[in-house]
């Protein structure tokens, strides 16, 4: 049976822990609404420009000067994973099953012979899977996402892979983060990011033109707007990734600590049920001695 | 009330502007050229510079894109620039001062990716200068 001190002394420390996580929690729900904007204003030009590539694309698709961030390398032995994860822990399982999806799918790639290399965005993500796999992490993004992710950190990281691409270190490029679906609900999305892959509806069975039926005249040329469009195009779905994995991050967040400021309320109740029945069974005692030392006399 | 065409221009964190507009000036890389309704398909590359829109004959509204890349149809036009804001948005002052930020950082570029993308953003701070004007 514990004393009537050390009740007390669990009693507060449990009081002050749910202060905190009804505070973090308060954060995170006033965070997520913001960042969940942002990830909703990041849609529009994501969507043109996959509009715009697959009108591109699949004109251009199978030629034999076809750009190699559209057609591939013409191999598939190296893959980049760039895993997307928060910088900050209390936050449920988000990085978790990022961490977990990531390893089931280099276990996939290395049964098939081919080589991983990942670079983690995000410290978290990077602790998890430093331990399984700390050889193939050749880098590390960390410093992002103090107030929402802007546009120039998604920068950083895309002009890093197409370096790394440009250079020839590796074939395939995959991204792995959270996708935003709502509050309580993260979904982990696989998304390959080289080469791009081109909408089926676009295929070489259709002909170059659009859906309206009009063909595009293009300036300078369908080449020259490719080169550019295709690293536009990375950078992009590198930003829609990070503004979803931080909205993402938020929602699980605001969920976890949730949780826990409930269990810490249902603790608060046990203690303090548990420590009114000692402090009476104290006084009881207490006054049973006095009592019987009265009738004694 | 004249013929309009669907204006969208879009940054990547925003949408910054999506309306009817009667006609609109895009600065492309082989020159500039004028949106009216109806205009025949095209996709082309924009350069740094200003888009201007018209109504009843004048320029209404300005906007300063840092590049990007405009789709044409007949009933719209898109453009995604990678940064885009309203020129009022901006001093003369604070265009010149990105102008030699943007220097700076040309000359202490080390390596060729870093080089050119550090030209690129002389190009986009020059092109800003010269929008502002004197």
């Amino acid at each position: 049976m514990p004393s009537l001190k050390d009740l007390r002394n669990r009693i507060s420390s449990v009081k002050s822990t749910k202060k905190i996580t009804s505070a973090m929690k308060m954060v995170a729900a006033s965070r997520l609404k913001k960042a969940q904007e942002a990830a909703e204003s990041s849609r529009p030009f994501a969507e043109r420009m996959n509009r715009m590539l697959g009108t591109l694309a699949g004109s251009v698709v199978g030629l034999p000067g076809a750009p190699r961030l559209l057609a591939g390398t013409g191999d598939d032995r190296v893959h980049l994973l760039v895993v997307v994860s928060s910088n900050r822990g209390l936050c449920g399982g988000l990085n978790s099953s990022v961490a977990r999806n990531t390893r089931a799918l280099i276990r996939e790639l290395q049964a098939d012979g081919k080589e991983v290399k990942i670079l983690c965005v995000g410290r978290k993500g990077r602790d998890q899977l430093k331990r399984d796999y700390a050889s193939l992490i050749i880098d590390t993004y960390e410093d992002f996402g103090r107030r929402g992710i802007t546009y120039e950190e998604a920068e950083a990281v895309s002009l890093k892979v197409l370096d790394m691409f440009e250079a020839g270190e590796f074939d395939v490029c995959t991204l792995v983060y959270n996708r935003f679906k709502s509050a309580i609900s993260q979904i982990v999305t696989r998304q390959q990011l080289i080469p791009f892959p081109v909408p089926k509806s676009a295929n070489e069975n259709d002909p170059p033109a659009d859906e309206a039926g009009a063909v595009y005249e293009f300036e300078p040329s369908e080449e020259g707007i490719l080169n550019d469009l295709l690293p536009l195009n990375v950078k992009t779905q590198v930003f829609r990734a990070m503004t979803e994995n931080y909205a993402s991050e938020q929602g699980a967040r605001m969920t976890a600590m949730d949780n826990a400021s409930r269990n810490a309320g249902e603790m608060i109740d046990d203690l303090s049920l548990q420590y009114n029945r000692a402090r009476q069974a104290q006084i009881t005692k207490e006054l049973i001695e006095i009592i019987s030392g009265a009738e004694a006399l | 009330m004249a013929d309009t065409t669907e204006f969208e221009l879009v940054a990547p964190a925003r949408l910054v502007m999506s309306r009817p507009v009667e006609m609109v000036v895009v600065p492309g890389v082989d020159g500039d050229f004028g949106v009216l309704p109806r205009h025949a398909p095209m996709l082309s590359t924009v350069r740094p510079g200003v888009i201007d829109i018209h109504t009843g004959g004048s320029v209404e509204e300005r906007l300063f894109v840092a590049g990007g890349f405009a789709e044409v149809t007949e009933e719209r036009c898109t453009v995604l620039a990678e940064e885009a804001f309203e020129l009022e948005s901006v001093s003369a002052d604070q265009a010149r001062e990105r102008l030699q930020a943007a220097r700076d950082d040309l000359a202490e570029a080390e390596g060729d990716g870093a080089r050119e993308r550090a030209a690129k953003a002389v190009g986009v701070a020059e092109a800003l200068v010269a929008a502002k004007g004197p």
